[in-house]
Parts: C-alpha cells; structure tokens; sequence
C-alpha cells in the first residue's frame, strides 16, 4: 500500500471498489466478439494479399480465406446477440442509431462488408458455380443457378470482366476488412473512464492483432484441411504465410508493448491505475501468458521459420504449433483487454475479480458453442463451394 | 348448534358484497384522480414550479453535496431504495466513508452502499486516525454526458432542462453507457435489462418536489435547486465564496453535481 504523500492526488490502493463496479459486465462474449471479427478481418486480407496485391504463392488459400472469413463473419453477431439485455431492439442501432454513439455504426460496416465479401465470392466463384450447375441435379442446381446470379457466360471476355469487379471489390474490401476491425477497436479505444482502453493505439493494436489471427488462422486450418483429405501441401504458401505472420507480428508485438511503455513512461494518474492492474489481478494472463509464452516463443520460432528454410516436415510440424499459438495470443490479448479492463474499479482504489461459468448464459458453454458453429458453417459452405478447385475446375492434388 | 350451510352462505354473502363494493370504490377511483390529488396536497417544496407557465426549459437545476454535514445515516440511500424499487446489489446512490489516519493513508469502504448507516466502527486502522468523513455519491448530471455520447440508440437522452435519463423502452442493454460513465453510476437493472441510474428524482422535481434523497436528509446534506432563482440556496452557494468542486474534473465531463468542501482523497 501506498501512502498519499501531501499534494499528491494518487489514490492509494486500499481495494475500494464503487458499489456498482464489482460486477464484470462486459464477459465472454465481448471477448469473442472482437476475436471473431478479427479473424475475419485477417482471413480477407490474406486473400487480398493474392487478389489485389498479386503474392501469388498465396494462390491456394486466396479463395479458401474469403470462405473462411464468410464463415466467421456470419457468427460475429452471435456473442453480440447473446449479450444484449434486448436482443429483440438490436436493429434499432441501425433504424434509429445515434450517430455520436461508436457503437451505433457497426451494423452499416458489418452489413456493407457482408455485402462486399458475398459480392466477391459470388463473382470468384462463378466459373467453378456455372461448371457444378452443370452436373447437379434438383435443389443443388437451384442453389448453383442462384450463385452463378443467373448467368452462365464463362468466354474469356466475361471472364476478364469479372476479374476486373474481383480487384475492384478486393481493393474496397480491404479498407472495410481494416474499418470493421479498426472500429472495433475504437469501441474501447473511444472510453476515457477506463484508463487500459483509453488509447488512440487501441484501433491499430486491435487492426494489427486481427492481421495475426486471421493468417494464423488459414495457416492451421489449410494445413489441417489437407492432412485430413489427404492433398499435397503446397509449401512454398505455407513459407510465404509463415513469412507475412512474422511481419504482421512484429508490428502487433511491438505495438502491444509501445502501449504499455507509454503509459509507463509518461506516468500520468493513468498508469498509476494500471501498475497495479499489471502487476495484479492481470499478472498471470498478460505477462506469463500473453507476453511470456504466447508472444516470446512464437516471435522466435516465426524468425527462425522465416529465416532458416526448415525441411518441409519440420516447417509441416512447428507452423500449426506456431499458428495455435498465435490463435491464443490474440485471445488473451483480448480477454486481458475487455475483462482486463473491466477488473480496476473506477475509484482507482481496488480491483475486483471475474471468474467465467460454465452454464450461464454468457458462460463458457456457449462460447465454446459460438467458437465451433463457424466452422460447421464453415464445412457446410465447403460442400456448396469446393475450397480447392481453381476456375478450370482443376482441383488442387 | 351451528348451522354449518347457514354460515357458509353467510360467508357467500359477505364475500359477494365484499367484491361489489370494492369494484365500485374501484372503479370510482379510476374516475377520481385520487392519486393526483395527494401530489397536490404536499406542500411545493421548490418554489416557482407548480403554476409557473414559463417553459420548464428555462430552470438550471443543481445539485449540492455537503461533504462536511454528512453524517453517513443512509436515509437518502433507504429513500433512494424504496422510491425506485432498486434491486440488491444495484446502487443509483451510495454513501462512502472516508478514514485517513496518521500517516496519510486512506482507509474507504461503503458496505451495502452504506444503506444501513454506518454502525460498525473499523478496527483495522494501523495509526490514531486524524481526519473521516462521509461522501455520498449520485449521477452527476453532466453537461457533456459519455453516456448520452456512446449510447446506440439514444436510450440515454439530455432533457431540454438538462437531465439525463434512460428510456428503458428503447435501451437495448448492451452496457456501454456503463462502461462510460467515468463515476460508475450506472448499472444494468438484472430485472428489466436495461440500463438505470439516479435521475434526480425527474418526476418529483417536474411537480416541484424535492428529490427523495434531499427530502429525507436529516442534517441538509444533499440542496436541490434551481440556478435562474436566485433565491435559491444553490445559487447562493455556487456563487459565493466556498470550496466547491466536481468529482473527476479531468474527464471534461462538467458535471451539474457539485460537492461543498470536497476532499483531495476523493475520486
């Protein structure tokens, strides 16, 4: 315990917490909320790094992410829905939204964004649409004639039209995928009352996360995905996303930390509240786990990957450990974010404690549940729209 | 003997005359604004209002702590409870009691938010005590209101005479006024699911009431005025000579809720 020495206005903390404080209002499903998100952000910008930017080694997981980010996409609303008192009002944010409100404006970018990413899948996935329309029969052929949008030209100079609206839409798509993440971290950014959230880095630190978790992502699941059907792994994409996670890490990790140096540098009554968050009830989950093992250890191993060519059954080996490890540093990263800084009352005297439930509603039961549903999507997509047939219909051996 | 059937139509027959009548004295009161009248029947206790045809807009009110009356009784907090029904663990006000001791360490604690008074005495300060007070705690009324800013919806509004309250049939519980509000007033009611805080006691002030918490302070702690009279002890207040301050003046927030003889220790 400090003592307040005369003329310092620092409250010493003696663990008062105001009445209204001791309950975590913001659990689970805020923290998934802006995980799904930035899964889905990160996901598109890999497929854009092909699309739009032209790494062609990403070749293979190009359309693969954008089905991966339609999947999350269609769950980032769950834990939202699931948190509201009134689920039933949740269109009013956008019928009659207050426009000072950096929550009103999610359901125009979520739904704009929606419409690019379907607008973009429809028009790359055409061609392989109008040659599946051919060979189905009954409610498949109905589906196909929806997505091939009622035409069947596949001539080379419908084709070349087409690829222009790809690159036009992966171009405006890449400034959404950075808004809706980037604004999502403004949602916290934006709140002066809580000192951990209250931080014009909080969009960029959110953008840059979400970057990591969308490639670690497409890392494990092609990987999986092709161990499980028995494909051949294209290594020279594997080498080239391990490559970009280590970029993209980097910047995240690094700009994780200038955060946190800054408030200790420049020692405000900010940080004062912060110390003892850190060094407190966030202890264990920020720098043993966050920073300790799950930033530490996969910045080394990405350096070395990237670095080193690893023989392909080693790379095979450590870059789905590396990307799981990525997966949870992001997670935590915004566990210690959203509950993290729900933990320190507002009386700056004390903390208070949360501990997740298993079976209530926004327990651990149904984020577990929310977790899985987009990749049940996910699978259910993969049967209407094969993940690895190019637009000859070749399909990736 | 008793005739059982005898008594029991009697029984029958009270009863019968029981519902009847009462549906009639019902339905009377139904026509007879009973209610309305017993508000007009308590005496005005903020001048000026019940009457005055000049647009409500036109009233500045504010509100007055008296860190040195308070005495930490929990009556404003017991009013508080009663006149809106608020749930367990759910405070719109709460009283906190400060205890500094020899060596400038503070001691602060409001336990149940102090609705039951503050009785217990603590043992656990290490050093002779040199200075304790009360300060109760309440929505601060800010003339640049976060919740009103962040709020989706507009649930949480600023009236045009400068209240800030919540339609709890628009709010749609998402919380993040109380993550806004710097003075952590707000809560989520665990029954309607919407947001709720103090609102000054809105509806008695529009009758020219009192705000409950202010009617019951039994040494004048909490004043409840309107600033354009300036007869009022709020107006003389805040504009005479005292040591007046605001509660986290740094967020910008400009509250409408000011504190006499505030402390440094308080946050």
């Amino acid at each position: 315990m400090s003592v307040a020495a005369h003329g310092e206005t620092v409250a010493a903390i003696s663990n008062f917490i105001f009445p209204n404080d001791l309950h975590v209002h913001w659990s689970l499903m805020i923290v998934l909320y802006p995980y799904i998100t930035g899964l889905v952000a990160g996901a598109f910008i890999v497929s854009s790094l092909y699309h739009v930017f032209h790494i062609k080694a990403l070749k293979p997981v190009a359309r693969f992410s954008l089905l991966f980010a339609l999947a999350f996409l269609i769950c980032a609303t769950w834990p939202l829905l699931n948190h509201l008192g009134h689920p039933e009002r949740a269109l009013s944010m956008m019928l009659t939204p207050n426009p000072t409100s950096a929550m009103a404006g999610f359901g125009y970018i979520y739904s704009a964004y929606f419409i690019v990413l379907l607008l973009e899948i429809i028009f790359i996935f055409r061609p392989v649409v109008v040659g599946l329309r051919e060979k189905a029969t009954g409610f498949m052929r109905v589906l196909y004639g929806i997505l091939a949008i009622g035409s069947d030209n596949v001539s080379e100079k419908a084709l070349k039209i087409d690829h222009k609206i790809i690159a036009f839409l992966a171009a405006i798509g890449i400034p959404m995928a950075c808004v809706l993440h980037g604004y999502v971290g403004f949602i916290f950014g934006g709140i002066k009352a809580n000192p951990l959230w209250a931080t014009p880095l909080m969009p960029l630190i959110f953008l840059l996360s979400a970057c990591v978790s969308g490639i670690a992502g497409i890392i494990l699941t092609y990987i999986l995905l092709m161990k499980i059907s028995g494909r051949a792994i294209d290594m020279d994409c594997v080498q080239t996303l391990i490559k970009f996670l280590w970029g993209f890490f980097i910047l995240d990790f690094v700009f994780e930390m200038l955060e946190l140096f800054s408030h200790f540098y420049m020692a405000t009554h900010h940080w004062h509240t912060l110390e003892t968050l850190y060094s407190g009830p966030l202890f264990n989950t920020f720098w043993v786990f966050q920073v300790g093992i799950f930033s530490v250890i996969p910045f080394f191993l990405l350096m070395f990957m990237s670095l080193i060519r690893f023989k392909d059954g080693l790379l095979l080996f450590f870059a789905p450990i590396v990307s799981i490890m990525i997966l949870l540093q992001v997670l935590l990263m915004r566990w210690n974010v959203v509950v993290g800084g729900q933990l320190m009352s507002k009386s700056e005297r004390g903390a208070t404690t949360f501990h997740p439930m298993w079976l209530e509603k926004e327990g651990i039961l149904p984020a577990i549940i929310i977790m899985i549903a987009p990749v049940v999507i996910l699978w259910i997509i993969g049967k209407v729209l094969p993940f690895w047939v190019d637009d000859e219909g070749v399909e990736a051996v | 003997m008793i005739d059982i059937q005898k008594e029991i139509q009697k029984d029958r027959r009270a009863f019968i005359k029981n519902v009847l009548s009462g549906t009639i004295a019902g339905s009377l009161l139904m026509v007879i604004p009973a209610g309305a009248a017993l508000d007009q029947r308590l005496p005005e206790q903020i001048s000026g209002i019940r009457g005055d045809d000049s647009p409500f807009t036109e009233k500045k009110f504010a509100f007055v702590v008296d860190v040195t009356a308070c005495i930490g009784c929990g009556s404003c907090c017991v009013a508080d409870k009663n006149e809106y029904n608020v749930p367990d663990g759910n405070y719109r006000t709460w009283v906190e009691r400060y205890i500094i001791d020899d060596h400038d360490e503070v001691f602060v604690d409001s336990p149940n938010g102090g609705l039951d008074g503050y009785t217990e005495e603590r043992t656990d300060i290490p050093y002779p005590v040199r200075d304790t007070f009360f300060v109760p705690k309440l929505c601060n009324m800010c003339e640049k209101p976060s919740c009103v800013q962040v709020c989706p919806v507009g649930a949480t509004y600023k009236t045009e005479d400068g209240f800030i309250l919540v339609d709890k049939n628009r709010c749609v519980g998402c919380g993040y006024c109380i993550q806004a509000c710097p003075y952590s007033v707000r809560f989520l009611n665990p029954i309607s699911k919407t947001a709720e805080k103090c609102t000054w006691c809105y509806s008695r002030v529009r009758q020219g009431l009192l705000p409950a918490c202010v009617n019951v302070c039994p040494v004048h702690a909490r004043k409840f005025g309107d600033l354009n009279d300036k007869t009022s002890e709020v107006y003389k207040l805040l504009r005479e000579p005292h040591v007046i301050s605001v509660l986290k003046p740094g967020m910008g927030n400009q509250p409408a809720l000011h504190y006499l003889g505030l402390r440094r220790e308080v946050v």
